[in-house]
Formats: C-alpha cells, sequence, structure tokens
C-alpha cells in the first residue's frame, strides 16, 4: 500500500522515528510544564539546561571517566543543585509578580549559561559515543532500529511515567499541588510549602539535564543544541495545555509523530508545522488540550 | 509650560540636530529606528498590557516588502517607506485578531507562533533571497531630488520619521483612547463593565504598534540598505523585549534609551566576541531582580523621592 | 600625433597623482570582521585574527614605509550588524581593507559596502558563489573557497569512483540548494542519476527521519548540502542508524577540519569531502600550520589559512601599488600570481575570484592516524581551472564578453 507514492514500509519507519523525537519532546515539556504549573514561571533557561546536562556528561566522561551509565544519574542531581540555587536566590522573588518576568529573567540565565559554554568550550561542538552495551540495532523488517533510540524511548517514558505518578497518585504529590493553590493554608498545616516549590523547581531542572544526557550521543553537544529546541518545546507545552503533566507527555509524543510524518510529506515546513497547530488548536480550545480553563 | 521644560525640550532638539557631527550617523541612524521599535513595542506592553512575542513580524515584513519595492521595482523612498508601514499594519490586523481572544502568556504563544510563519515564508519565498538577504537595497531620492546617499540627508529624514512616529505613539497615550487602554490594562473586566468594547481598543493598538513597528522596519532597510533574515527571526522580538525592559516599560523615554544602549552595545561591545551575549543576558537578569522599573522609571522614582 | 601626446600626458598626470597620494591617513589599516561568537566561530573566528596578524609580521609590519595596523569586530552572523561596523570603519575609522566575513548575507552586505566607498573587502569564511556571480565588485575579492568548487570538487570524483547514484540531504537555504544544484549538474553530465532529495529546515537536529529516505532510495552516495551542526548530526546519526555500514558513502559539500576534530575519526571515517587547505599536505603547509598552532592551540581551517594568504597578497598589492587606493591596489593584486603556501600561484580574475587548487580529501580511519590533527588522505589535487566556475558563467556584470 502507497501513501503519497510513499511506500508502508518508509511509513512505519517514520512513526517510529516520530516517536522517538517525541519522547524527547515528552521529557522536555514535562518538566517545563511542572515547572509552570508548580511555580507559575516559564522556564526559559530550559534548553540551556538541556545543554547543561549534555555537556556535563561530555564533561564527566572526558575529564573524570564518568561512565554514561554514571552520568545518567549523577549529572541530573548536579543540574538539578544549580537550578535549587537559581530558584532561591532568584526566582522565589518574582513568585508574585506577572509572568512576564519569570519568562524574562529565564530567558537571561539561558544566554549567560550558553554564552559561557561557547566561551570557554567553542561551538563545534564535542563527540559523544554510544554507550557499548547499546551500540548497533536490530533489523525490524522496516527498518533498522538503533539499539540506543529504543533506550530512549523507554527511558523516557519511565521517566514520564514516574513523574506523572508522583504529582497525581501520591501523597507528596497532594501536598505540593495544595501548596501551590493555597500556599498560606498550606503553610498552617505544618507543610513547609517554600521547600516544596524549591525541590519541584530542581526537579523540572533535573528532567531536562536527563533529556540532555540521553541526547548527548545522539546529537553534537554543543552550547547551542538547546536553544531553538526551547521555542518548540514551549509550543509542545503551550498545546498540551500549561500546567497539565499529561497534557505535557501526550502532547509531545503525539507532536513528535506529526513532525515526523510531516518531514516525508513537506519536509521544509517541518519546523512550523508545530506553530501551525498551536494557532489552531489555541484558537479552538484557548486552555490548551489538556488545559482546565479558567 | 515651565522655563525648564522648554529648556530642557530646546537642549534636546539642538542634540538631535547635531549629534551626526559627534556621533557617527549610520549608527544613530539605526539606533533611532530601534528607538521607534521599542515604542512602538512599548505602547502594546507598557499602556494595553499586552505582551507581544512576535513583533520581529511586523519589523521583517515591512523591512522586506520596501526593500523589494524600491530596489525592484524602483519606487521612491517615501512610497516604499509607505507601502512597508501599510502593509506591516494589515499584517498587525490578522495577528491582532487572532491574538487578542486570548491573554497573558497565551497571546504571547500564539503572536510568537505566527511570527515563526512569517519567518517560514522569509526563508522559502524567493525574492527575499533566503539566507543571503536582500542586499544593495538603493536610498533613491526623497521626493525624487533630495539624495539620500548623503548620511546626513538620510539622518534628517529618519530623525523625522522617528519624531512622527514617536509623536504619534506620545498623542495615542495621552488621547481619551489611550486612557481607556490604561484602563484595560489594569482592570479588564471593569473596563468590559463600563461598557467599553475591550476587544476592539486593543485591535486598534494591536495594528499602530505594528505598523510603527513596520515603519521602523521600512526606515532601517533604506538606512542599512539591506533586509535580512535576522529581522523575523524570534531573537529580534526578544531583543525588543529587552530593550523596553530595560529602558522602562511604560514610560515614554523608556524605550527609547534600552534601544540606544542594546544597539550601541551590540556595535561597540561587537571586539569582545563571546562576552556580549553574556553581558547581555546578565542585563537581563539583573533588571528583572533588581530595575524591574528599568533606567528611565528607577529615574524617576528616585527623582521623586528626592524632590 | 597631438592626440597622442594629450593622452600620455594625461596618462601621466593621472599616474602622478596616485603616487602622490600614497597611504591615506599615513597608516594601512586592516580589520578582520567575523564570526567571533557564534556557529562559525571555531572555524573562523579569533583565529582568524591570528592569521591576519601572521600575514603583517610576516611582510614586515610595515608597507611603503607605513605602520599597518590590525583591528577585528564580532558580525554576529547579523547582516545589519556587519553593514553599520563596516560604513563606521570606512568613513570614520579609515579602515582601508576589510578580511574574514563568514556568513554570506553579512559578506554580500559588507562588499556592497565597500564598493560604494571604494574600499577593498576580501571574503574568507563565506562560500555563496553569488559574491563573484550577480553581486560581484570592482573592489571585492572572494578567497578560499565557494559553493561552486566544492560541489565540483566532490561530485567529479566521487562520480569518478564509481558514486554515480545520489540522494540529497540539503539546508531549506540558498546555499544548500545551490550547493544541489551544482552537485545535481555535475553527476548528471557525467552520467550519474540524482535519485532524490529532501529540504530540511535550517537548522536543524535530528536527521533520522531524512536518512531514512535517504536509506529507502537506494543511492549509492549521500550528499550532504548542509554545513556545521547540521552536517555533523547527521554524519553521527547516519553511523546510529548503520547507514555507512550498510555501503552507502557519505559525501560531505561543506565540511572544515574542525568539524572534524568534533566530530572524531571513528564517527567521520570514511567521509569524502573538498578543501581549500589542508595543514598537512606538505612541509610549506606543515611550517606555517605549526607556527598558527603555537598561537591558536588549533590547526588551522582553510579559512585561516585564506585569511592569512589574502592579507599577504593585499600587502603585496600595495607595495607595487604606492599607494593604498583600493581601485590601484586590486590591479597590481591581479597583475600578479598569489605566490604563497596557500595560492600556489594562484590568480585573481577580473570577478574578484582567486582561483587556486582544491583538494579532494578522505577522512583516515583511527588507526591510521598518527597524531593529533592527523585527519585527511589528500586523494587528488583539483586545478583550480577545473574547480572554479568559468568567468562568464557567473553573471558578473564586470566581466567583458
Amino acid at each position: 500500500m502507497d501513501i503519497f507514492s510513499i511506500p508502508s514500509q518508509v511509513w512505519f519507519g517514520q512513526l517510529l522515528i516520530g516517536l522517538i523525537n517525541g519522547a524527547f519532546y515528552a521529557v522536555l515539556s514535562l518538566g517545563l510544564a511542572l515547572i509552570f504549573g508548580l511555580l507559575n514561571i516559564i522556564n526559559f533557561a530550559h534548553g540551556a539546561q538541556y545543554m547543561m546536562g549534555a555537556f556535563l556528561a561530555w564533561i564527566g566522561l572526558t575529564y573524570l571517566g564518568i561512565n554514561y551509565w554514571v552520568a545518567l544519574v549523577l549529572v541530573p542531581i548536579v543540574v538539578g543543585i544549580t537550578g535549587v540555587i537559581i530558584e532561591r536566590t532568584m526566582l522565589k522573588h518574582l513568585y508574585k509578580m506577572d509572568h512576564l518576568y519569570g519568562l524574562l529573567l529565564t530567558f537571561g540565565l539561558a544566554l549567560v549559561i550558553e554564552g559561557l559554554f561557547r566561551h570557554f568550550y567553542g561551538v563545534s561542538g564535542q563527540p559523544y559515543s554510544i554507550p557499548d552495551s547499546l551500540k548497533g540495532g536490530t533489523n525490524l523488517g522496516f527498518m533498522f532500529l538503533p539499539n540506543y533510540r529504543a533506550w530512549v524511548v523507554v527511558a523516557s517514558l519511565v521517566v514520564c511515567f514516574f513523574t506523572w505518578y508522583m504529582i497525581e497518585r501520591t501523597r507528596i504529590g497532594a501536598y505540593l499541588r495544595a501548596g501551590t493553590e493555597n500556599p498560606e493554608l498550606c503553610q498552617a498545616f505544618g507543610i513547609n510549602v517554600p521547600l516544596m516549590i524549591t525541590l519541584a523547581y530542581g526537579y523540572g531542572v533535573a528532567l531536562a539535564a536527563f533529556a540532555g544526557v540521553l541526547a548527548a550521543p545522539i546529537f553534537q553537544v554543543q552550547p547551542l543544541m538547546g536553544s531553538n529546541l526551547i521555542i518548540v518545546v514551549f509550543a509542545v507545552v503551550v498545546i498540551g495545555g500549561m500546567g497539565s503533566i499529561m497534557g505535557a507527555i501526550a502532547t509531545g509524543l503525539a507532536l513528535g509523530i506529526v513532525e515526523g510524518l510531516t518531514k516525508v510529506i513537506y519536509p521544509p515546513a517541518s519546523s512550523t508545522i508545530i506553530f501551525m497547530i498551536m494557532v489552531v488548536v489555541l484558537l479552538i480550545r484557548p486552555a490548551g488540550l489538556f488545559g482546565r480553563e479558567q | 509650560m515651565s522655563i525648564n521644560r522648554i529648556l530642557f525640550w530646546f537642549t534636546l532638539a539642538v542634540l538631535a540636530l547635531t549629534a551626526p557631527f559627534m556621533v557617527y550617523p549610520v549608527f544613530l541612524m539605526k539606533a533611532l529606528c530601534f528607538a521607534l521599535f521599542a515604542a512602538a513595542f512599548n505602547l502594546l506592553l507598557g499602556y494595553a498590557g499586552l505582551l507581544s512575542f512576535g513583533h520581529a513580524a511586523f519589523l521583517g515584513t515591512a523591512a522586506y516588502l520596501t526593500g523589494y519595492t524600491v530596489k525592484d521595482w524602483g519606487l521612491t523612498p517615501e512610497l516604499g517607506i509607505l507601502l512597508g508601514t501599510v502593509a506591516a499594519g494589515a499584517l498587525g490586523f490578522v495577528f491582532g485578531a487572532l491574538a487578542i481572544r486570548r491573554q497573558g502568556i497565551y497571546f504571547a504563544m500564539i503572536t510568537l507562533a505566527l511570527s515563526q510563519m512569517i519567518f517560514f515564508l522569509a526563508v522559502q519565498m524567493p525574492f527575499t533571497g533566503g539566507e543571503d538577504g536582500l542586499q544593495a537595497v538603493p536610498r533613491g531620492y526623497l521626493f525624487g531630488f533630495i539624495d539620500l546617499n548623503d548620511n546626513l540627508s538620510m539622518y534628517y529624514f529618519v530623525l523625522t520619521i522617528f519624531v512622527l512616529g514617536v509623536g504619534l505613539i506620545y498623542r495615542t497615550v495621552h488621547s481619551p483612547f489611550g486612557q481607556v487602554l490604561t484602563a484595560i490594562k489594569e482592570n479588564e473586566p471593569r473596563a468590559i463593565s463600563l461598557g467599553y468594547q475591550v476587544d476592539r481598543y486593543k485591535l486598534l493598538a494591536f495594528v499602530l504598534s505594528a505598523a510603527l513597528a513596520g515603519l521602523a522596519g521600512a526606515t532601517k532597510t533604506l538606512v542599512l540598505q539591506l533586509a535580512s533574515l535576522s529581522d523575523v527571526h524570534w531573537h529580534m522580538s526578544g531583543e525588543v523585549v529587552l530593550m523596553t525592559l530595560l529602558g522602562g516599560m511604560g514610560t515614554q523615554a523608556g524605550p527609547l534609551v534600552g534601544a540606544v544602549l542594546v544597539v550601541g552595545l551590540q556595535n561597540y561591545l561587537a571586539d569582545l566576541g563571546s562576552w556580549v551575549t553574556i553581558i547581555t543576558g546578565g542585563i537581563f537578569v539583573t533588571c528583572v531582580l533588581l530595575f524591574r522599573r528599568g533606567i528611565v522609571g528607577e529615574l524617576r522614582a528616585l527623582w521623586k523621592r528626592s524632590f | 600625433m597631438k592626440k597622442r601626446a594629450l593622452v600620455m600626458a594625461a596618462a601621466l598626470a593621472w599616474s602622478g597623482a596616485s603616487f602622490a597620494q600614497e597611504v591615506s591617513d599615513d597608516v594601512v589599516k586592516i580589520a578582520v570582521l567575523t564570526d567571533m561568537s557564534g556557529t562559525y566561530s571555531d572555524l573562523s573566528g579569533q583565529g582568524g585574527v591570528v592569521a591576519a596578524e601572521m600575514a603583517i609580521a610576516d611582510f614586515g609590519g610595515k608597507v611603503l614605509g607605513k605602520k599597518i595596523e590590525l583591528i577585528s569586530a564580532d558580525h554576529q552572523n547579523k547582516a545589519d550588524v556587519a553593514a553599520t561596523k563596516a560604513r563606521e570603519w570606512f568613513d570614520a575609522e579609515k579602515v582601508d581593507m576589510i578580511a574574514g566575513l563568514v556568513t554570506s548575507s553579512v559578506a554580500l552586505a559588507v562588499q556592497e559596502v565597500g564598493k560604494q566607498k571604494n574600499r577593498m573587502t576580501i571574503v574568507s569564511g563565506a562560500g555563496s558563489s553569488r559574491i563573484t556571480g550577480e553581486d560581484c565588485a570592482p573592489t571585492g575579492l572572494h578567497w578560499t573557497y565557494d559553493t561552486y568548487a566544492l560541489a565540483v570538487g566532490t561530485g567529479n570524483a566521487v562520480v569518478k569512483e564509481g558514486g554515480d547514484t545520489w540522494f540529497f540531504l540539503t539546508a531549506d537555504y540558498a546555499f544548500g540548494q545551490s550547493l544541489e544544484n551544482d552537485v545535481s549538474n555535475v553527476v548528471k553530465a557525467k552520467g550519474g542519476k540524482v535519485l532524490g532529495s529532501v529540504r530540511h529546515p535550517f537548522p536543524a537536529s535530528d536527521f533520522s527521519s531524512y536518512l531514512l529516505q535517504a536509506q529507502a532510495s537506494g543511492a549509492k552516495v549521500i550528499g550532504l548540502a548542509n554545513a556545521g551542526n547540521d552536517t555533523m548530526n547527521a554524519i553521527k546519526q547516519a553511523n546510529e542508524f548503520g547507514i555507512i555500514d550498510a555501503g552507502q558513502q557519505m559525501a560531505g559539500l561543506l565540511v572544515f577540519i574542525t568539524d572534524v576534530h568534533s566530530l572524531g575519526l571513528e564517527t567521520a571515517k570514511g567521509l569524502l569531502l573538498t578543501t581549500g587547505f589542508y595543514w598537512d599536505f606538505d612541509d610549506q603547509n606543515r611550517e606555517w600550520s605549526k607556527r598558527f598552532f603555537e598561537k591558536h592551540k588549533a590547526m588551522p581551517t582553510m579559512v585561516h589559512a585564506g585569511v592569512y594568504s589574502s592579507v599577504l597578497h593585499y600587502l603585496k598589492g600595495i607595495e607595487k601599488a604606492g599607494t593604498d587606493a583600493a581601485d590601484k591596489v586590486v590591479v597590481e593584486m591581479r597583475n600578479m600570481p598569489v605566490d604563497d603556501f596557500f595560492g600556489r600561484g594562484g590568480k585573481l580574475r577580473e570577478d574578484g575570484r582567486m582561483v587556486h587548487d582544491m583538494y579532494l580529501a578522505e577522512v583516515k580511519k583511527p588507526a591510521d592516524s598518527k597524531s593529533d590533527w592527523d585527519y585527511y588522505n589528500i586523494k587528488q589535487v583539483i586545478p583550480g581551472d577545473e574547480a572554479y566556475r568559468p568567468m562568464d558563467k557567473g553573471g558578473c556584470p564586470l566581466v567583458k564578453k
């Protein structure tokens, strides 16, 4: 069966590739949605923090001999801690203010972080190879699936599900949600709300860094790798509905697939298609696909 | 008008008229264009409370159209600029009509998304020259006889456009229309209950802002004789936010000060290489944390406190 | 007879005037305008300034008894920043020549300014063949490479080795498209076939979708009509998807040695590319490159070497002309061959193109690389006349038909 004179075999391959990219979008937009939902901050530095994840993995491997698997755990923690510091020293002063200020502050931070990495490591990027245990691939008949890509999908989905479960289904998550809706009341019940908010930002940032480590073996590790991605991930979050955890995950996956298909039908538009969808969605459902109207 | 005020305006006028003899005129013209761009943006953000993240679309559309029509159709500079401005205004109408139905961050995102489409078109359409840009646009003769290739006459032409543009913004802000905009910004439901057709006001403000941004872009094309993709890139939309914030949003002079500073930074720190981005980012962070009112806003507050 | 005497007298007076003018402002000011912070800062950037410094030092620091000064700035890959800076340099700071210029929008804009002000601009970084085509300028030179030469060099060589069916991954931009067109023409002329192409947005990061399409096409060669990180990501992912192991050959149409350095040989091995310079080609190149390495801590790219050569030749031109007036210097520069390790007798054409030999290189396997930066096997030297577009095909209005 041929669609657009392209054999269906190819379509399967493209769907799978789209899903893999969607998994990246899902992890990134999940972090962004989490931060927005709980802190009311639009974290423009998310792309830079993703880049930091990839870069620290490379630095760890090159200078300290830290292997991929250790980096996958360690790097998100380290970057998460930098996030905690940012939240404690800067973001916490902005909660009562317009969204705009959070966006501008993190935009500035992104410029500083990217600029520093660029200054010290140049722009060409660094090689980071796939860990030996995940080299090679499997022939699925319709395409050759690299083992590493398969791992990316599995790891992303596990992390996404874990996060969703924590926030929507556990007591900690319930405190967190309550804390953002009515901080004074929660505080009165003896919950340390500021601490929870701080940790939430740290976790969101750690998710970005996690995606960065996952990306290191696939993309060139270079200072600007996150700066164009961030705009797309924003669009994903907005389409999903700002602050909706499930929305971010589902939309991330779906848009990865849509983008993948566009790459076959009309490649030049593949970077624009998401914005077209965004406009249409926002006009029909102002709060996004999974968002609740206020 | 008090003596002090008259003196102030007089000094300003003398400065503006003699500036090209002290500072390099092309730099001044570029700064004036961006100042007008930032002022147009501020009309929307500072007075109507609408954060557009897609203003590069208007600047860039006008820049390309003016460049193309002047270069390939042989339009005179004033007609080219007029065409660019009108086109930006028309585009503003479309963007505005779609975007004003949403608020806050959603408004910003819709404008961003729409401007990304304009960027896409700028890459795709053959007349823009893709990443090579639209080059070698002639400055031509104003009204057929003033030679704009002379930097000095070009400067006074740009200064005139700038004064007219900023004057229009000033009039708008201080008109009943401007008062209503501020009322909407401060409390939209109240404005609605007072019987104002809020959407219509917002749309008009949006179109005006877009057209003036287009005017700035069209003029810039003639000054620098080129239009390129960075004019329509979202970084440009971010830059204008920086200018406005740095100078002080919601103040008349703020965006102008901010624009001159940012353009100056780009031009005179250019030999610092990668530090330019780091410094720009640092300024952003400092502004948000310490000088939220921007330079002009803070100065004004200081003035009020001390006197 | 009388008329002839008059002409002679006029000519004498004219040349006398030109000698009297000598060096404007008693200093020859050279400016390097390049990408110091963006995507192209590794292949050009500070290294370009270092190369220009070396050229001035090697020339002796003085020309016609006057001091040579060097300044530099970052054009941030924005044409408007570059055009403003160039105007200011020419008008207010008495700059005589601008070298470097990496992106094509920047190069075209600055060349246009130079044309209006009658000052020299020498492009070493950008590749657009428009620079010496429809947009050529009497004082605008194009030194290191252009998209046409790269396309022809790689296209010819690959077809000759049996790579007669192609699929392109093309950056959806003017330079990507012109690369694709130029290679396609060569491939077709040699009896090969182009099986298809995808135009991807620029910049892109995930190429797997395009690579699968390339794989499905069954083409022997996948031509990468893109640059920088796009090319690197495409190569990296082609490895990941086993496309190279399955026997398809990758041909990079615009690859710099810094790209190969950052990809690593394990990933880049076997890649075919065309370059205007390779540091390890012979003793002459090694000598200069090692001096460069000591100052810059990285081996020179062809852009760095091109900046050096262009500045050196420019100074020679001033010396010969006895003045720094651009229109006279350019004539002298054209009259003598470009004799240094880079030019190797290269010649400067009327349209501004510096025609010199190009090199077809294959990236070594990790096992064959004996030291850091030992990356290429030079497989073929492509004579300049074969590599560059014939002058009458460029559409440069300065060329007399």
